[in-house]
């Protein structure tokens, strides 16, 4: 990454100029922070008395026997309070907006995790919040949407284009250029425009770098490869970034097929997309000849957005990292594995990678070393999953 | 070789005027009711219009806009019906720009959307999401074509960037009245005259000031300090709620020569000296 926030030709700043000294104000702030021991301090306090870190590893053998007897650990982001690896990304920006004296915060939620974890942030740093969602996603994840109202947010449900997360995205946008001098943009993931890329993704970089010490210290040596879900990509930059030295620890990250990458309907951007500008940023892009942005679909709403986060794009150019697509079929074999095997739920996003674990470990064999990165629980997808099932409530 | 909306500016300036500038998106209501609106705005007197490349995520845009450019979507428009609508609109003698979020231009190939724009009688592209930093291949592909790069401006934008934005600028430059998204507002930000004031001292190019003007005083209030007033949603609005066809030319003809009279009875005393 240079100053300007690009990752060779992806990322920089494709943004309205209102917002151009907000996104310098908040690059500064990052940047400052990040060589500040008391900030440092302070956010170590936040990880080890508030969240939970570090998480645990776990060893999930029983799963494993699935994936040709490979060694399986799973890195439990799972663990974290309100249980996903969004909290990490939330406290430091919240630790941000009190540094830049803002007092009010936005935020965008697909599935809803981020928005629970903003929400959370903000109650517990006094900030005032809202959270935009599509309004399908606010009737597919109703549970959420009551978690954030509880924590004191307001949920504003977005009812233009496909209602869905980016049009969440474009409504907390238009909210930042009226509110910018009050408010900041608690952005959820590695996409959008310099410095959130960077800036989300040193946020998450503790979760790869304490999984690198966990598996040397249970294995005595590093994994072959690091395994995660990517949806915009930020629990897969968490977890990979510490592995980016190691050229030989593989990167692979799975994206959502939905329903099949042949059938348009899914949400693999790097597999099945092009390069384009989404969201103040230049990465892949599930768009149509005319540049419109194309919908995208998976049973996972986490991972259910048509752009991904241009260091990724950059990892795949060159060929640092893998991207591989996982159908919802897939995802949802690997979920009820997971469940009956290790008594664990994972969240369906997590899902996919679990999957892609089962074809890795059959390729790899048994002598392989596999890290996962479990970055959500699954009580959140108990509905979804017991439809899917066919189980009766 | 003057642009017809360089060409233009030099005109309004020589006549102590402000230039009304329209905004309408191509195919909306329709492609072929776009082209009765564009006729109907020429003939009512606007000085030049930009049209509007819809396109599937505006996020500067408020809601008459976004739904403006959803029935445009769902008509099918794309760059080829863009480009029609420029053509459309230069052989009715105006002044013709496009202003499109920067992802349509890139799909579309740099050069080439640059190159299909002069070809078509367009005079230039306001690119409201392209930062400076991001323009050097558009800077010269326009160049290339002999059409204006057109960059938009806010009142929180600070001298230094404005010197640095107004360089990459040609045919005017766009100044942002307030802090928000497009759409009417009862009044028009008091930000608008201080942004002028701050591009007037940095560039002799002609400002025009967008977001908010919808009435004929507000036209003449802004009209007294810039060389150009543009107004869209307020058009859009005009179709939007009109019930039949007829009445929404009635009411576009009505807008468009309040709005046209508006910027033609503002006191000019304060920018009279302006080359």
């Amino acid at each position: 990454m240079n100053e300007t926030g690009h990752f060779g030709p992806f990322g920089g700043r494709f943004v309205p100029e209102a917002l151009i000294g907000a996104l310098e104000e908040l690059a500064a702030a990052h940047s400052a922070a990040i060589i500040d021991p008391d900030f440092q301090a302070e956010l170590q306090r936040l990880h080890e008395t508030y969240t939970g870190r570090p998480s645990i590893i776990t060893e999930v053998p029983r799963f494993a026997e699935h994936a040709g007897g490979a060694r399986i650990i799973l890195k439990r982001e799972d663990l974290n309070h309100t249980g996903s690896h969004k909290i990490n990304n939330v406290l430091g920006q919240a630790l941000l907006t009190k540094r830049m004296g803002k007092k009010r915060i936005i935020a965008e939620t697909g599935a809803g995790q981020h928005g629970v974890a903003a929400a959370t942030a903000a109650a517990l740093f006094g900030l005032e919040c809202v959270v935009y969602m599509g309004e399908e996603d606010t009737r597919r994840q109703a549970l959420n949407v009551a978690r954030m109202k509880l924590l004191g947010a307001q949920v504003v449900p977005v009812k233009t284009g496909s209602r869905t997360l980016k049009d969440a995205i474009n409504e907390a946008m238009r909210d930042w250029v009226t509110n910018v001098d009050t408010t900041h943009y608690m952005l959820g993931t590695v996409a959008g425009p310099h410095p959130f890329p960077t800036m989300v993704r040193d946020f998450h970089k503790v979760i790869g770098e304490e999984a690198r010490s966990q598996v040397q210290a249970l294995t005595g040596r590093l994994p072959h490869a690091v395994l995660a879900c990517i949806g915009g990509g930020s629990n897969a930059i968490g977890i990979f970034h510490a592995f980016i030295g190691d050229s030989d620890v593989r990167l692979i990250g799975f994206e959502a097929a939905g329903d099949g990458i042949e059938t348009g309907r899914h949400a693999a951007t790097i597999t099945g997309g092009t390069i384009g500008v989404l969201h103040g940023t230049r990465s892949y892009v599930l768009q149509d000849e005319n540049g419109q942005t194309v919908e995208s679909h998976s049973i996972s709403a986490g991972l259910d957005y048509p752009g991904v986060g241009p260091e990724h794009a950059y990892l795949h150019s060159i060929g640092r990292a893998e991207y591989r697509a996982i159908t919802d079929a897939q995802a949802m074999e690997a979920f009820a594995l997971l469940c009956k095997t290790e008594g664990i739920i994972p969240a369906i996003e997590t899902a996919h990678a679990l999957a892609g674990a089962i074809d890795l470990g059959r390729e790899l064999g048994s002598d392989a070393i596999l890290l996962l990165n479990l970055s959500g629980r699954g009580d959140k997808d108990v509905a979804t999953a017991a439809d899917y099932f066919k189980i009766e409530l | 070789m003057k642009t017809k909306l360089e060409e233009l500016f030099v005109r309004t300036r020589a006549e102590n005027r402000a230039a009304l500038i329209a905004y309408l998106p191509a195919g909306f209501p329709s492609q072929s009711l776009c082209e009765s609106a564009i006729s109907i705005l020429a003939d009512a007197g606007i000085d030049a219009i930009e049209i509007g490349f819809p396109y599937s995520d505006p996020v500067m845009d408020g809601p008459t806009i976004q739904r403006a450019a959803e029935m445009a979507l769902k008509g099918g428009t794309g760059a080829k019906e863009v480009f029609t609508s420029v053509k459309y609109a230069h052989e009715a003698n105006l002044p013709t720009v496009v202003m499109t979020y920067w992802n349509p231009i890139e799909r579309y190939g740099v050069d080439a959307f640059a190159q299909e724009l002069a070809k078509n009688g367009g005079s230039g592209v306001i690119t409201p999401d392209l930062t400076i930093e991001e323009s050097d291949g558009w800077i010269n592909a326009t160049r290339n074509s002999d059409v204006n790069s057109i960059f938009v401006v806010a009142p929180s934008t600070t001298n230094e960037r404005l010197q640095k934005v107004t360089q990459k600028c040609s045919g005017f430059v766009y100044a942002a009245s307030l802090m928000g998204v497009t759409g009417a507002r009862a009044s028009v930000s008091s930000g608008a005259q201080d942004l002028v004031a701050r591009i007037r001292k940095l560039s002799d190019l002609p400002v025009a000031v967008g977001l908010g003007v919808s009435t004929r005083a507000q036209a003449r209030e802004v009209a007294k300090f810039a060389d150009g007033v543009i107004v869209g949603s307020a058009f859009i609005k005009v179709l939007l709620d009109a019930s039949t066809a007829e009445e929404g030319r009635d009411n576009l003809t009505g807008l468009a020569r309040d709005l046209v009279a508006g910027v033609r009875e503002a006191d000019r005393t304060g920018v009279s000296t302006l080359k």
